[in-house]
């Protein structure tokens, strides 16, 4: 099952799913672990290397996640009217805050007109520099999204368990499994 | 009447000699830089500037002791021509621009070794911490310029130890000092 029904989620929503999850929070890790690195450790230009080719691969995954996600039907929500609600916008903002993200990471490193390389395979060129003091807004804007972003993925994680093992609803399960779920309710 | 006007014109002549002229330093034409460098792992030179400063100077070709010096830097101008190593120097690891926006230095005596060249002593505030340097020196040249002001242009050394001013970032043996590159013209006002 490819793609999504509206009481289940497709294969390729569940990997978008799972793998963007693990990519967010290695790059949270891998972020606020680079930032401290003495000079002369082996992973100082390493680190940070890797967490730009990464970011940018993920902003290309999250564009063909969004594209296949507004292609189909997604399965209903389950809750009430202010948890559908709530989670609508947290989803949304979810992804608002991983576009963010990859917007002021860019900011940060393109601000001297220099490009990113992506794991030595294509550099995505700079667009220069916007504004006044860009490197360290962009900076401050990042650090605070990265805590945002990690704070709401938490949440919905937590919601998730409160609907698995509070709610006993399908909401965790059909992103796990391609299984057929009962109906709930 | 004749005589006291040659009297005051001979006053005029002699106190322009005495006493020394007041510079202010070139920024609105940028002609003046101040620029660093330090070694990198000790295979080369990583240079870079402050882009934003002021600065004055008094100058007097007959008696250059009585010179005087001061320069006020913005420390959040700091330029190394890369965005990410500028953003990690304005940082609290290195200059913490935030809470020190400022350095400067104010000269307190100044020696002529000779020739064009002067020994400049005086404080050099930085990070929040004041301590005294030797800036060596040399003048470059003075006299009108086309547009009809007068100038004095100045170059000048220094080499400080980040340590002795509280900047502990272990940036490796070869890496403990910067050597500091003044280059000053004054428009005489």
């Amino acid at each position: 099952m490819l793609r999504n029904s509206s009481q289940q989620y497709g294969w390729l929503s569940i990997l978008f799913h799972w793998f963007s999850a693990v990519i967010v929070i290695g790059m949270f890790a891998l972020g606020w672990w680079m930032v401290d690195l003495n000079y002369y450790s082996p992973w100082y230009t390493d680190a940070p290397h890797y967490h730009k080719s990464v970011g940018i691969l993920l902003i290309a995954l999250t564009t063909a996640r969004i594209a296949w996600k507004v292609s189909q039907t997604s399965p209903e929500a389950i809750g009430n009217k202010w948890e559908k609600k709530g989670a609508k916008v947290a989803h949304v903002l979810l992804y608002l805050l991983i576009f963010t993200m990859f917007f002021s990471g860019y900011l940060i490193s393109t601000a001297d007109n220099r490009g990113i390389e992506v794991f030595n395979w294509f550099t995505l060129d700079s667009i220069g520099r916007l504004f006044e003091d860009q490197a360290d807004t962009a900076g401050l804007v990042h650090e605070y999204l990265a805590y945002t972003l990690i704070g709401l993925a938490s949440l919905h994680a937590l919601a998730a368990f409160k609907h698995h093992f509070i709610n006993n609803d399908t909401t965790l399960v059909r992103m796990l499994t391609l299984k057929q779920q009962k109906e709930q309710k | 009447m004749r005589r006291s006007l040659l009297a005051f014109g001979l006053f005029a002549l002699l106190t322009s000699k005495v006493f020394a002229a007041d510079y202010v330093v070139d920024t609105t034409g940028a002609h003046a830089s101040i620029n660093f460098k330090i070694q990198h792992l000790g295979y080369s030179w990583l240079t870079g500037r402050f882009n934003t400063f002021d600065g004055k100077f008094s100058y007097d070709p007959v008696k250059p002791e009585a010179s005087t010096i001061s320069v006020n830097i913005n420390t959040d101008s700091v330029d190394s021509n890369h965005a990410e190593r500028d953003k990690h120097i304005r940082s609290e690891d290195f200059l913490y621009v935030k809470k020190y926006p400022t350095a400067n230095f104010v000269s307190t005596k100044v020696e002529s070794l000779g020739g064009e060249r002067l020994k400049i002593f005086g404080n050099l505030t930085l990070h929040g911490i004041t301590k005294p340097i030797i800036i060596m020196a040399e003048k470059i040249g003075e006299g009108k310029d086309p547009w009809g002001g007068y100038r004095a242009g100045f170059s000048g050394t220094t080499r400080i130890a980040m340590a002795d001013y509280g900047i502990m970032t272990n940036l490796g043996p070869a890496s403990t000092h910067v050597e500091l590159m003044l280059n000053l013209e004054g428009v005489k006002q």
